[in-house]
């Protein structure tokens, strides 16, 4: 007789199958892939584009496995990574500067695994090399950059009501408010409202008065210096983001760390230097004059001749690279750029982005396009970059400046302080326009405080070792229990086995990027997962000494251990929550994966080896057990 | 197959006033050895530079020593990583003036170049494999994050217990648990191992092994307990000690296997998380056996403590 029910034969038969399905993708190990995707302004990826790299590659003697076009992407394997670098070179030159290409580990899996949503762990840094790095971003300089403006906006504003101030300055120490002079007890009071009652987002405080210096503290209200660090954290990430995809790496990742730091991992990227040289890169932003259109004939003219007006510049736009002149005036720059935001113009329904100036910036923006309705207006965008290079055991710092024009248009009526650039092509590119206004410069400046670089060869080998490791630890422990506790040992041995496939199922699925504390994680797991069935095989061993029948022996075996096996997993997993609480990715991987081990060691050592123990004793008369 | 005699009845409570003069002595060894010798904090806690470097023939870490002496860095860490052609270097930035820039910035890549160069002159086959730099801001936080989660995982198992079980036993496990990591961490800073990240990672698991084993022997105490009709605490005590002295090895032994597999085929970066919990499981296993239980006695359980609460009804109660 077996008292097993049946509905738990086939719930162990469904977990057992979901294990194998959904760990499997992770035997398919990636290929070493190029990608290719057309630059904005190129024409899309199609068989003409699979030609010319199929060519290039064959001139090239480059032997890959596959080329194809996937969606809006050209992807060529090969065999493996020195290959994919010449073959990189190679697709570049072929194609020019209309394409970017980027290295990729391509996955193998088969598509109908990938149609039950069946993927492989992604691997962490130091199983496949890369560069890493964690950024401190400062936000004592967002709480700076909008006390200067407040500052210049209550001046403004003092000037607007007529009331007479002796000054308006910022503390020294950032976040530390404004103090406003007036004149008298009177003037004060006025000036207290008309802050009050224009700039919502500030605190208006009296402070102590000497003689005829009436002092007013104002202070941006904290839970603004809240938002605007959660902005500046945002805005950063979306600005890094922006960088790092010229960069030309697949799947980066980027991401927000604690309340101000962010990290970024570059896989497969070996060199640290060009890329920290654009996540470091300051940007700013020009609102010129324009002369003429993009592409327009004087443009043309003086990109081939070299003939340049002397009141001007020759820029490119940025995505399409056609040429375009812009007047050396600057009317405003970036730091004036308070707010760009996209969206579609209630009028004609098409996209634009609004943007707002500050006052400084609105009164020049107001003087200009007073008189110049109908003439064009360029927004300029300056990158610098700075380089270091050592030059006869000297330093040499290099900056260069790249300067391109992301948008023209022209202006059809004066504005100053609020204004919306209309007619743009799709709300995609109202969107990139504003976050390139908004977020070409970093929002908060960044300090790299914690970097690393991983070699490609040290993660193969971190791999090979983590492997060998798990196979030798759940290899040796199942001969132990198999030897300990005959054939309760191996049927324990089942669910170990089952353990770490599920185990590996579950992180597959919930996408638990693999590490090396990962690994240590999984086989600390197997080695701790067992305990269970040594309690069960224990007690059944206790139970046949006391005089029960090998039935009875093996139900009570189960029933009892299970209250200490519950209370057991309980207070371990307590203590594999608080490692996951730990900020640090390697030590959260680590614990998510112990806590992920112990809820599935809970139910194969247990419910499993239930079944299958009741599966071979079930229906037969028992005189002994091996146990 | 048995290892352990099913019938033995130790009297582990017998020797409690030289099991608990030992963990405590170990415990006060354990301060002392932490506050005079201090734990050897690596990269993760105390910030600087690490590099590994390569070398196609193999090499002796004297010869490293020497040349980055030759260079001007002073005090470096070279170590061997598994084989001789493999070297792990860790100092900190300012051993390399030329490196920090204005506003104290490290360039990294300055740093590895310069490295580089000192080591080919001597041995132009050396290459770098990987370089990493952390702040000492990064490592201070991750200490109290540590702490922290230590505090965590002691209040929560504690709060468990205490509804599971009783507040004594909670105390007891407690209790224990704070001799474990002491003596755990006592013995890193006598071999001062190098304590990094997966080290702590490393200690917190302790923490988890270690509960594991005193909640199976507790189980058994508070199910003796329930069964006995005179139930002399001792006794029960040192019988729920013997009953799952058996488990309590196996099953060490067994984690011991897993760990020691890491520790040889896993590779440097995990012998520190292998070999601490090696020392955790070890002290664990020997606290389970001699600590835990004389300080449950200590603290007076007893039967009534432990048997389920009946529930009476106030309006019965009430009643005449």
């Amino acid at each position: 007789m077996s008292d097993f029910p049946r509905w738990k034969y086939a719930l162990v038969a469904i977990v057992m199958l979901f294990g194998i399905l959904y760990a499997l993708p992770n035997a398919f190990f990636p290929v070493a892939a190029v990608q290719v995707s057309a630059n904005r302004g190129s024409a899309p990826i199609d068989q003409s584009i699979q030609q010319k790299v199929t060519t290039a590659l064959t001139a090239q003697h480059i032997a890959a496995t596959n080329v194809s076009v996937q969606g809006d992407n050209l992807i060529a394997t090969f065999t493996n990574g020195d290959t994919q670098k010449s073959a990189a070179d190679a697709i570049k030159a072929a194609l020019g500067d209309g394409y970017s290409t980027a290295f990729k580990l391509q996955s193998t899996v088969p598509g109908w695994l990938r149609a039950i949503g069946a993927r492989s762990m992604p691997l962490g840094l130091d199983l496949q090399g890369g560069v890493h790095f964690l950024m401190q971003v400062d936000q004592s300089g967002v709480a700076d950059k909008q006390e200067t403006s407040y500052a210049d906006d209550i001046r403004v504003l003092l000037q607007q009501k007529n009331i007479r101030y002796e000054s308006v300055a910022r503390n020294p120490v950032a976040g530390q408010g404004i103090a406003v002079i007036l004149r008298s007890a009177d003037d004060r009071s006025k000036a207290s409202d008309a802050i009050a009652n224009e700039f919502t987002d500030l605190n208006v405080a009296n402070g102590t008065s000497t003689g005829d210096r009436f002092l007013l503290n104002v202070v941006v209200k904290p839970d603004k210096l809240r938002q605007l660090a959660r902005d500046a954290i945002t805005q950063n990430l979306s600005t890094l983001r922006n960088r790092i995809n010229a960069l030309g790496v697949s799947e980066p990742l980027i991401q927000q760390q604690g309340d101000s730091r962010i990290v970024v991992e570059l896989a497969g990227v070996q060199d640290a230097t060009e890329a920290k040289k654009l996540i470091g890169a300051t940007a700013t932003l020009e609102y010129r004059a324009g002369i003429g259109y993009a592409g327009d004939p004087r443009a043309q003219e003086a990109a081939s001749t070299g003939n340049i007006p002397p009141d001007a510049n020759l820029y490119y736009m940025r995505d399409t690279r056609t040429p375009v002149l812009v007047s050396k005036r600057v009317i405003v720059t970036g730091s004036q750029l308070v707010d760009a935001s996209s969206g579609t113009d209630t009028r004609n329904g098409t996209p634009n982005v609004s943007v707002t100036l500050n006052a400084a910036g609105a009164k020049k923006m107001g003087d200009f396009t007073n008189a110049n309705v109908g003439k064009p207006m360029a927004v300029v965008y300056v990158e610098r970059v700075t380089d270091t290079k050592i030059v006869d055991g000297k330093e040499v710092r290099t900056s260069k400046d790249t300067e391109s024009v992301i948008n023209d248009a022209t202006i059809s009526s004066p504005f100053s302080r609020q204004f919306e650039t209309n007619g743009l092509a799709s709300l995609k590119d109202a969107s990139d326009l504003a976050l390139l206004l908004k977020g070409g410069a970093l929002a908060a400046p960044v300090d790299i405080v914690e970097e690393g670089v991983i070699g490609a060869s040290l993660g193969a080998d971190n791999i090979n070792k983590g492997f060998s490791a798990v196979m030798l630890g759940l290899g040796l422990v199942l001969l132990a229990a198999a030897i300990y506790y005959k054939l309760f040992g191996l049927v324990a041995d089942i669910a170990l086995f089952f353990n770490l496939v599920i185990l590996v199922a579950v992180m597959s699925l919930i996408g638990v990027t693999l590490t090396m504390p990962g690994i240590a994680g999984i086989v600390l797991t197997l080695g701790m997962a067992i305990d269970a069935n040594v309690l069960i095989c224990e007690r059944i061993r206790e139970e046949l000494r006391n005089g029960s029948s090998p039935h009875a022996s093996i139900r009570a075996g189960y029933e009892k251990a299970w209250a200490t096996i519950l209370d057991a997993n309980v207070t371990h997993l307590i203590a594999a929550l608080a490692l996951t609480t730990m900020g640090t990715g390697a030590i959260k991987g680590f614990g998510v994966t112990l806590m992920i081990g112990i809820l599935t060691s809970l139910f194969t050592s247990v419910t499993l080896t239930h079944a299958f123990t009741a599966l071979i004793h079930g229906h037969r008369k028992l005189k002994t057990l091996s146990v | 197959m048995e290892i352990f005699n099913h019938n033995s009845n130790i009297n582990f409570l017998g020797m409690r006033k030289y099991s608990i003069a030992i963990a405590v002595f170990l415990m006060i060894a354990s301060i002392a050895l932490i506050a005079t010798k201090g734990l050897n904090y690596g990269l993760d806690f105390n910030g600087g530079v690490s590099l590994v470097v390569d070398y196609d023939q193999p090499v002796q870490i004297n010869d490293v020593r020497t040349a980055l002496a030759k260079g001007g860095v002073e005090n470096p860490v070279v170590q061997s990583l598994g084989g001789t052609r493999e070297v792990s270097i860790r100092m900190q930035p300012k051993d390399d003036p030329a490196s920090v820039q204005a506003g104290g910035k490290v360039n990294l890549d300055r740093i590895s170049a310069d490295v580089i160069k000192m080591l080919q002159v001597s041995r132009p086959d050396a290459k770098v494999k990987s370089k990493e730099f952390i702040t000492a801001e990064v490592g201070a936080e991750l200490r109290t994050d540590g702490m922290w989660a230590a505090l965590f995982v002691v209040l929560g198992i504690g709060f468990y217990l205490g509804i599971r079980f009783e507040r004594r036993f909670a105390f007891a496990a407690i209790l224990t648990e704070f001799h474990d990591v002491l003596v755990t961490l006592g013995i890193l800073a006598l071999v001062q191992r190098e304590f990094d990240m997966t080290v702590l990672a490393s200690v917190l698991a302790v923490i988890g092994y270690s509960i594991n084993d005193k909640v199976v022997v507790f189980d058994r105490i508070r199910e003796l307990f329930r069964l006995a009709r005179k139930a002399e605490p001792e006794e029960i005590l040192n019988r729920s000690i013997n009953n799952t002295l058996s488990r309590t090895i196996i099953t060490s032994l067994f984690t011991s296997i897993t760990m020691g597999a890491l520790f040889f085929f896993g590779g440097t970066a995990v012998h520190g998380f292998a070999v601490t919990m090696l020392i955790g499981i070890l002290v664990g296993t020997l606290s389970s056996i001699f600590v835990a239980s004389p300080i449950l006695l200590w603290l007076g359980v007893s039967k009534k403590d432990l048997m389920p609460v009946t529930r009476e009804n106030p309006e019965l109660a009430r009643r005449p």
